[in-house]
């Protein structure tokens, strides 16, 4: 407790919530309550309808939802396959070894989503490997961006663990494999299904390397927001967006309900 | 490129592994190596690779052959130098902005609590797993030609149109950035505060300090490593927004990120597209070394705290 008397207390809460309010609070409900409006020239929203909502649910932007969770999902599988086994394999590695490993798959952190996007383009519009224009290129593009997210994470938790569990199986003659699937793996569960959260909810929301990069037939549904809005259909948008933003939570609420089971077993 | 890759913070409990004489090194296992290979083969070849091409296509001019041509060319361009301008403004801008403001807002929660203080580091996760365009997105409502402040303005004074048309000019981006980025400096600095010994600000508190000197000589000299590493990690992001730029759909306002999708993807010029990019990569591998740099350090310093 730092403020003792109540007016400061009162007043530096007075302070948070005229910072908080306005800038962090207002732009989420005014995107909701913009995807009701029929129109907006005046302090509030005029007229209620559903109809963005029924454009959101059909053609084009079902197929951009649906783009997008099929991405987002073969990405993360991937990310997590690739991120840890990366980092199961750095922790046996020595110690020089295990630092470059880890500084190369951080890499991507640092590298601009949009030249990520550049470079597979740049890659794969020549031989041997022709993937321009197919969803497979805005797949590997998402890999690569969440893939240090997942290693990172994983890492993080190998770190922590206790390398009792596996040594007491490992003395009792399991063999590795059979260790990393029954012992460490079950263990690594609640970082793991962190690590998937996080990577589905950055997928899903991803604009910029899928903006360089999506074909004509797969467009994910933050570029389709963008085309909306760019066309001048802000109401639209701001439906496609409330859309975007309830499947994120959506995702996020079930890999953390995965999560609680993994940490009750 | 490699300083990126030497800078992994320090754990903070000794690995048992770590602990062993010096001198014995733990026996080396062949198989140990053959297993990093393949997901280093994968990342090699969707990341390593295509980033190699967009250097070795940066010093291939059109006209055939390997020169340094096409820098000279990019970087004699005002367009170009003007986006680095703006990139570094904006970035340095939105990061100082999100720093202050996060500070503030931290410090309010950790040392002035108040109910819903607890609900409201929920909201800071799910602010967190949105896109950053969708703030964009939200301000074109708030302060766009239509949109509540301008419509409010018309609404009290009867004019035709409000006041408001900064979103199509820097400080429209500047305003959307920090909104999205304060709480990325929110987050490392509320955990800092969570383990500062609260029997530091009382005995501080009570030889008489004030609270603004206690948060200037107890409180902030205590989270400074995580207030460096929460603005070195914004300021990188800042550099390589896109969302944020490409939805304010401001011709104006246009960022070395921005300058690559046009550069590629309008104009179909890829030689100039990699020639920014790899100008951008410079700009936040650097910053990025130095933010993982921040962070070993400050692992390291807790780590000494600990054992003191």
């Amino acid at each position: 407790m730092l403020l003792h008397s109540k007016a400061a207390r009162r007043s530096a809460h007075a302070v948070f919530w005229l910072l908080f309010l306005p800038l962090f609070a207002l732009p989420l409900l005014v995107i909701v309550a913009a995807s009701f409006a029929t129109g907006w020239s005046g302090a509030l929203p005029s007229g209620v309808t559903l109809a963005h909502y029924r454009d959101a649910v059909h053609g084009d932007s079902l197929d951009a939802l649906l783009t997008s969770a099929a991405t987002a999902l073969a990405a993360s599988v991937l990310a997590l396959t690739a991120g840890t086994w990366a980092a199961l394999a750095a922790q046996k590695l020595p110690r020089r070894a295990r630092r470059v490993l880890d500084g190369l798959f951080l890499l991507p952190l640092a590298v601009p989503s949009v030249v990520v996007g550049l470079s597979l383009l740049v890659a794969f519009s020549q031989p041997p490997l022709l993937l321009n224009g197919t969803p497979q290129i805005v797949i590997i593009a998402h890999t690569v961006l969440v893939t240090a997210f997942a290693h990172q994470s994983v890492g993080a938790a190998l770190t922590r663990l206790d390398p009792a569990y596996e040594q007491s199986a490992a003395g009792l003659g399991a063999r590795p494999a059979y260790v990393l699937w029954r012992v460490k793996l079950p263990l690594l569960l609640p970082s793991l299904s962190a690590a998937a959260g996080l990577c589905i909810a950055l997928s899903m929301g991803e604009l910029s390397a899928t903006m360089m990069l999506y074909p004509p037939d797969w467009m994910p549904l933050p570029v389709q927001i963008f085309a909306t809005t760019d066309r001048g259909s802000l109401f639209a948008g701001a439906a496609l967006a409330v859309v975007l933003m309830a499947a994120t939570l959506l995702a996020l609420l079930a890999v953390s309900r995965l999560r609680t089971r993994a940490a009750y077993r | 490129m490699s300083s990126a890759t030497t800078t992994r913070p320090a754990t903070a409990a000794p690995h048992p592994e770590a602990v062993r004489a010096p001198g014995k090194r733990p026996a080396r296992r062949p198989g140990a190596a053959l297993w990093a290979l393949p997901p280093v083969a994968a990342l090699a070849l969707v990341f390593l690779y295509p980033l190699a091409l967009v250097v070795w296509q940066s010093f291939s001019p059109e006209d055939g052959g390997h020169s340094t041509a096409p820098y000279a060319q990019v970087l004699a361009e005002t367009s170009f130098r003007d986006a680095l301008v703006t990139t570094v403004g904006i970035a340095a801008g939105a990061t100082a902005g999100a720093v202050v403001l996060g500070s503030l807002l931290a410090l309010i929660i950790a040392f002035v609590p108040f109910p819903g203080g607890r609900a409201f580091a929920r909201f800071i996760d799910v602010f967190l797993s949105f896109p950053s365009f969708l703030i964009t997105l939200a301000l074109l409502f708030l302060y766009g030609t239509v949109g509540i402040a301008n419509g409010l303005w018309s609404d009290v004074t009867g004019a035709a149109s409000g006041p408001f048309d900064f979103l199509h000019t820097p400080w429209g981006v500047l305003l959307a950035e920090v909104t999205y980025f304060t709480p990325f400096v929110m987050r490392p600095l509320l955990a800092a505060f969570a383990q500062l010994e609260t029997g530091q600000l009382e005995a501080a508190a009570s030889l008489g300090a004030r609270p603004a000197r206690i948060v200037r000589t107890v409180i902030l000299p205590e989270a400074l490593p995580q207030l460096a590493a929460g603005g070195a990690l914004v300021l990188v992001m800042c550099l390589n927004e896109f969302g944020i730029v490409l939805f304010t759909g401001a011709k104006g306002v246009v960022t070395l990120p921005v300058l690559v999708y046009t550069k590629a993807i309008l104009d179909g010029d890829y030689t100039g597209a990699c020639v920014v990019a790899v100008v951008n990569i410079a700009l936040s591998v650097a910053l990025y070394a130095l933010y993982r740099y921040v962070m070993a350090r400050t692992a390291a310093g807790g780590h000494r705290r600990a054992a003191a």
